[in-house]
């Protein structure tokens, strides 16, 4: 078998793919803001999600306060609390404080989404073996667009934007084919999301997806409750 | 305004976002519905991220929609996610040289 960080690292090479295209593209938006190259991989090295830089950027560029700044991260990023706790449930039992102030530095859609969908308890060494190849893709996509941006032919940066939605729907699929709980959730949640960003365009993105899982995940808590009974998966 | 400051009040919220309630929960959490919303709350984010922005992910509705199908389809077929991920690039890629001859 392999060690957990080696899993961790294998699980983690989708999503440093996908990364690598969106950083790319967050690297391309920084330097055009008028940031260097080094102040973009900065931003990604020690932020690690992308709405939340582009924002940033944004107000960077703008000249925005610094409360600004901390209540834009504040309420793009709120979701990640949302997932921390839900990760919480899942770890197993030597992941102590140290361990869980390490890997939460680590907790984006991505990983948050590949770290659930493991069978059982998961472990700190698993965590570091995602969050490395996540991080170093997210880096070095950010390092490649800010300084070569422009070279690649267009066709080819567009197409690899569809590359970390795919790979959400090879995780939401598989389960949803075998619990109506999850197919139901997954048919409200994609309901919700589209009434915000057709009808309600007002409300932020990063609100319209918080309030769209929330709306979706408590309906499939009270109409198929037994899920998440044992601790497995439905 | 210092542009380490900002990088530092940027990345400071979004860690402690994460943080604190990743370290604060310890105990399994007792209340069946709670523990249901926190089993159901991955692929209701997962899935309002990917309806409909998805659609627009590649600058044309129309490979992105070629994309999610065959996402959509080796998903189901249980593929690893990688394989799922890069095919559905791939195919967004082809439809894109494909489509222009494809007018009808």
């Amino acid at each position: 078998m392999k060690s957990p960080f080696a899993k961790g690292l294998f699980d983690g090479i989708p999503i440093a793919l996908g990364y690598l295209s969106v950083s790319f593209g967050f690297g391309i938006l920084a330097v055009r803001s008028g940031l260097t190259t080094l102040a973009s991989v900065m931003i990604s090295a020690s932020n690690l999600t992308s709405a939340g830089q582009a924002a940033g950027i944004g107000i960077i560029a703008a000249g925005g306060s610094y409360l600004e700044m901390a209540l834009t991260q504040l309420v793009i990023n709120l979701r990640y609390g949302l997932m921390s706790i839900s990760l919480s449930q899942k770890l197993d039992g030597t992941f102590n404080t140290p361990r869980r102030l390490i890997a939460a530095y680590g907790i984006t859609d991505e990983i948050f989404a590949v770290a659930s969908a493991q069978k059982g308890l998961i472990t700190a060494r698993y965590m570091y073996g995602l969050i490395s190849v996540s991080t170093f893709g997210w880096c070095l996509g950010t390092f490649l667009g800010a300084s070569a941006g422009a070279l690649l032919p267009s066709s080819l940066t567009n197409a690899m934007g569809i590359v970390l939605y795919a790979m959400f729907i090879a995780i939401v699929v598989p389960p949803a084919k075998k619990s109506r709980g999850v197919l139901a959730v997954a048919g409200v949640a994609a309901f919700c999301s589209m009434v915000f960003r057709y009808l309600l365009p007002q409300v932020g993105g990063g609100f319209a997806i918080i309030l769209s899982a929330i709306i979706a995940a408590v309906a499939g808590a009270l109409a198929f409750p037994a899920a998440g009974e044992e601790g497995e998966r439905a | 305004m210092s542009l380490a400051v900002y990088i530092a009040v940027m990345a400071g919220v979004t860690y402690l976002i994460r943080m604190i309630p990743f370290a604060a929960f310890r105990k399994q959490i007792k209340s069946r519905f709670f523990r249901s919303f926190l089993y159901y709350v991955p692929y209701a984010v997962l899935t309002a991220m990917t309806v409909p922005a998805i659609f627009y992910s590649t600058g044309s509705v129309a490979t992105a929609a070629f994309g999610t199908a065959v996402a959509l389809v080796l998903a189901y077929m249980d593929m690893p996610l990688i394989v799922v991920a890069l095919a559905a690039s791939a195919a967004a890629l082809a439809a894109g040289w494909i489509l222009p001859f494809l007018r009808f």
